[in-house]
């Protein structure tokens, strides 16, 4: 019985969803305040009956509740609840269902919070967020119910896929698509702008706080990702440039411009359309990322001939969403289009370059996430490119990017002084220079740590003598608002993460070995002995594990225990064992025994020492941490007062 | 005019996609997942992975029917459907030849190793030619081919314990029919 409500009260979602995206907008249009009133106590019934369908999918799988066929498929009476909870959105149905949800969060926070802004904004706003929701809604409903009963009800249930069995993947899926649909809302803030015909910029600086935090969101989403696939894929690898991870990345990079062009927006006054039309491209990508990793359109051919109503619907919801907000840009976008002009040297010049590079970036990730499907079309066969593809291309637009980086701070708006530019560039070339000749001693001749060392030096130098020099020159308390601060940490979490892929790729060491208990060997000035594989058990899984002594220099630093487990429904997973530091990880990865028959004689074992992996994951956390610091400043607070008050929003010079 | 720009964009895109719709649903593996199927494989001659001097040919594989799995390091939905290749294909009992496609036959040993090796033997088709022969979209594929040396099916994509069930027993039935 209680499944069925959980259908019910989607359905219920469903019809609100519509009268929150029909009644406001229509209001707005209209100028009815009693329509535009609608938005907000429907927004919260939708949520509410959201909330409760995502209460009741958790509470069959607490609950066993095998007779859900998504319930059946996903878990088994063995699973420990923190996955059984997990396993929600470890399938396709409740990966939807996750993502309502988490649009729902993002929609009760804007209603919550906007009550300053103009009624007709807000209405559009909401409205723009319930048509979204209509959307996704109904899929779920049409086509991907997570509610449906599978009778006769099975003893047991299958399994959660191993792979998701891991700590990083409980919070990987939520924290990601609260980045993915945050985006939502500054495309909402835009459509919002474009149907409206804002003349002036303040809807800008409203949406500035809500694309940072979700840019903030997407980052810490693909950091964790990042994070789980080294440790649980057994492969050191940690990035693969596979069509899931390019999903995330392509409006992680779109954003980043999105972030910076809003800047300039609501500062000068320049760019406006540009703006708009990134803030739509930046949610289509994300909506485009579900599409290729829902329909299986690229992954496998399988999953999309199973069910190609699912891939009809969202391409048909993807015609409406794009195509439709596209079209209205190009109808509505001279009107809100009276950008200011600037100076060929400025730092509306600085963030230009740099917005073109990372858009660039992005669609060279599209295309090569489509190549596959572009062959086929053009009937080239099936070509795949790989991480050579992209691992050159976006080197090559990233390069620039670092070697602007620093002189962005320096840059004044409209017209920029050379002479500030070129002291920056000496000190920052020096430090440059310098850890560059340290690093060549160290780094014997490779020459990416050398360039890496080389990049992340003239990054973190300019950005630090940026700091200082605000110190000097500013009165204490204006010295670093939140989102100058917010831009200096994030800037400098590019050079940590600079470090940290540079270092790591070229540095590393790896051995595949074959071990006999006793044995030892070395890897990277570390002495790995191998102590032989015992058995060991966990809630719902098997496994042998191996032990291996770390020495170094004769003094043993960490005893490892990789495993190869199998669950319950004989499914093989290796968990690797990792030894994190600052400076370096040693990573262990048991593999076969070499005499199938003969657990306790030798072992396939893969010994990494892999320096500086870790500053790949700070960098990334420093970007997080600069994205939620920005969105703290006073100002976007501040303002919103004025504009209640009827204040016509003056121009910021900060 | 500049501002239709992405709009134009974007109709190119959803052209593409709803090619790809098309196409997938077109090419259902039912019916004409490869013109291969029910024709002779493509002849080969392919260095073993670990002993490069020595090869396999078509010839040397005649006689049993065998699963031919394309697989490679590069590839995640590999990482997936191995499982299942260890277990439930293994379980009917035929001969798996490994097609190690695209890959740096180090890479693939050490994958081998790191996840198990379920292959009878494996074969390296290390710059893709042998793959396009046999119409080899991407990995993982995997082929069954009968003791004459003729394609009898083709999966494309991961295998899942379903798939087993629903296609290779049945095709595997239809094989041992025709021979008994």
């Amino acid at each position: 019985m209680i499944p069925e409500l959980g259908q019910f009260a989607l359905v219920l979602a469903l019809l609100l969803a519509i009268a929150q995206g029909v009644l406001p907008i229509v209001g707005a249009w209209r100028g009815n305040g009693a329509l535009m009133a609608v938005a907000r106590p429907a927004a919260a019934g939708q949520a509410v009956f959201v909330f409760a369908a995502m209460g009741i999918l958790i509470h069959a799988f607490l609950a066993y509740d095998f007779s859900v066929a998504y319930v059946a498929d996903n878990s088994n009476l063995a699973l420990p609840w923190y996955y059984r909870v997990t396993a929600v959105w470890g399938a396709h149905e409740g990966s939807m269902l996750l993502w309502v949800f988490i649009l729902n969060v993002w929609t009760v926070a804007l209603a919550a919070l906007s009550r300053h802004l103009p009624q007709p904004f807000v209405a559009r706003v909401l409205g723009v967020l319930g048509l979204i929701g209509v959307g996704f809604l109904a899929f779920i409903l049409f086509t991907s119910n997570p509610f449906l009963r599978e009778l006769p009800m099975p003893a047991d249930g299958g399994d959660l896929n191993p792979v998701l069995q891991d700590p990083g993947m409980t919070f990987h899926p939520p924290v990601l698509y609260m980045g993915y649909v945050g985006f939502s809302v500054a495309f909402a803030f835009s459509i919002a702008a474009l149907l409206g015909g804002e003349l002036e910029q303040s809807w800008v600086r409203w949406a500035r706080p809500w694309t940072n935090v979700s840019w903030a969101f997407l980052t810490m989403g693909i950091v964790a990702g990042s994070w789980w696939a080294y440790a649980e894929l057994g492969w050191g690898g940690w990035w693969f440039w596979d069509p899931v991870e390019n999903a995330s990345f392509m409006p992680w990079l779109v954003g980043v411009a999105l972030i910076h062009a809003q800047a300039v927006t609501e500062k000068r006054g320049s760019l406006p359309a540009w703006t708009v039309l990134l803030s739509l491209f930046a949610f289509s990508l994300s909506l485009l990322g579900t599409f290729l990793v829902r329909s299986g359109v690229l992954t496998s051919v399988h999953a999309f001939a199973s069910d190609p109503r699912r891939g009809l619907y969202i391409l048909g919801f993807l015609v409406v969403v794009i195509g439709g907000s596209l079209l209205l840009y190009a109808i509505r976008a001279p009107k809100v289009a009276t950008g200011k002009a600037f100076a060929a040297l400025s730092r509306e010049t600085g963030i230009m370059v740099a917005n073109l590079l990372f858009t660039t970036a992005a669609a060279m990730v599209l295309l090569g996430t489509l190549f596959p499907l572009i062959g086929d079309a053009l009937n080239l066969g099936r070509v795949s490119v790989g991480p050579p593809y992209f691992g050159f291309l976006f080197v090559l637009l990233m390069a620039p990017a670092v070697l602007l980086l620093p002189f962005g701070p320096y840059l004044r708006w409209g017209k920029a002084e050379g002479r500030q530019l070129t002291a920056m560039a000496l000190r920052s070339g020096i430090a440059a220079i310098v850890c560059t000749v340290a690093a060549v001693f160290f780094a014997e001749g490779r020459l990416r740590a050398i360039a890496g060392v080389a990049g992340a030096a003239w990054v973190a130098a300019g950005t630090l003598a940026y700091v200082v020099k605000r110190w000097r020159e500013m009165p204490r308390g204006r010295r670093y608002p939140a989102e100058m601060a917010g831009m200096l940490v994030a800037h400098f979490g590019v050079a940590l993460f600079l470090i940290g892929v540079m270092l790591s790729e070229s540095l590393s060491t790896e051995r595949d070995v074959r071990m006999a208990p006793g044995q030892a060997e070395s890897v990277g000035g570390y002495q790995f002995r191998f102590d032989g594989v015992r058995e060991t058990t966990g809630p719902n899984w098997r496994a042998d594990e191996g032990v291996v002594t770390v020495f170094r220099d004769g003094t043993p630093m960490a005893t490892m225990h990789p495993q190869k487990r199998t669950y319950s429904r004989g499914q093989v997973q290796t968990e690797s064992a990792i030894d994190p530091g600052l400076f370096r990880d040693i990573y262990v990865a048991l593999g076969e025994p070499m005499d199938s028959g003969d657990v306790e004689g030798a072992w396939a074992l893969r010994l990494y020492h892999k320096p500086f992996v870790r500053w790949i994951w700070l960098g990334g956390l420093f970007m997080m941490a600069g994205g939620f610091l920005a969105a703290a400043e006073r100002r976007f607070r501040a303002k919103k007062a004025a504009a209640t008050a009827g204040a016509p929003a003056k121009e910021q010079l900060a | 005019m500049s501002r239709f720009v992405p709009l134009l964009g974007f109709v190119l895109l959803v052209a593409l996609f709803g090619f790809g719709i098309w196409w997938n649903t077109g090419h259902d593996q039912h019916e004409i997942v490869s013109p291969l199927i029910n024709k002779p494989a493509p002849a080969f001659s392919l260095p073993v992975l670990g002993d490069e001097t020595q090869h396999v040919s078509k010839q040397q594989l005649l006689g049993k029917p065998y699963f031919l799995n394309v697989f490679g390091s590069w590839c995640i939905e590999c990482v997936h459907e191995h499982p299942v290749l260890s277990e439930q294909v293994k379980n009917l009992g035929l001969p798996l030849v490994g097609f190690n496609y695209k890959d740096d036959p180090k890479d693939a040993a050490a994958w081998l190793t790191e996840h198990g090796n379920p292959f009878d033997r494996v074969i390296v088709d290390r710059d893709g030619r042998a793959g396009i022969d046999f119409g080899v979209y991407g990995a993982p594929e995997t082929f069954l081919i009968d003791g004459k040396g003729v394609i009898r099916y083709k999966h494309v994509g991961p295998i899942t314990p379903e798939v087993v069930e629903k296609e290779f027993r049945p095709a595997l039935a239809a094989l041992a029919k025709e021979g008994g």
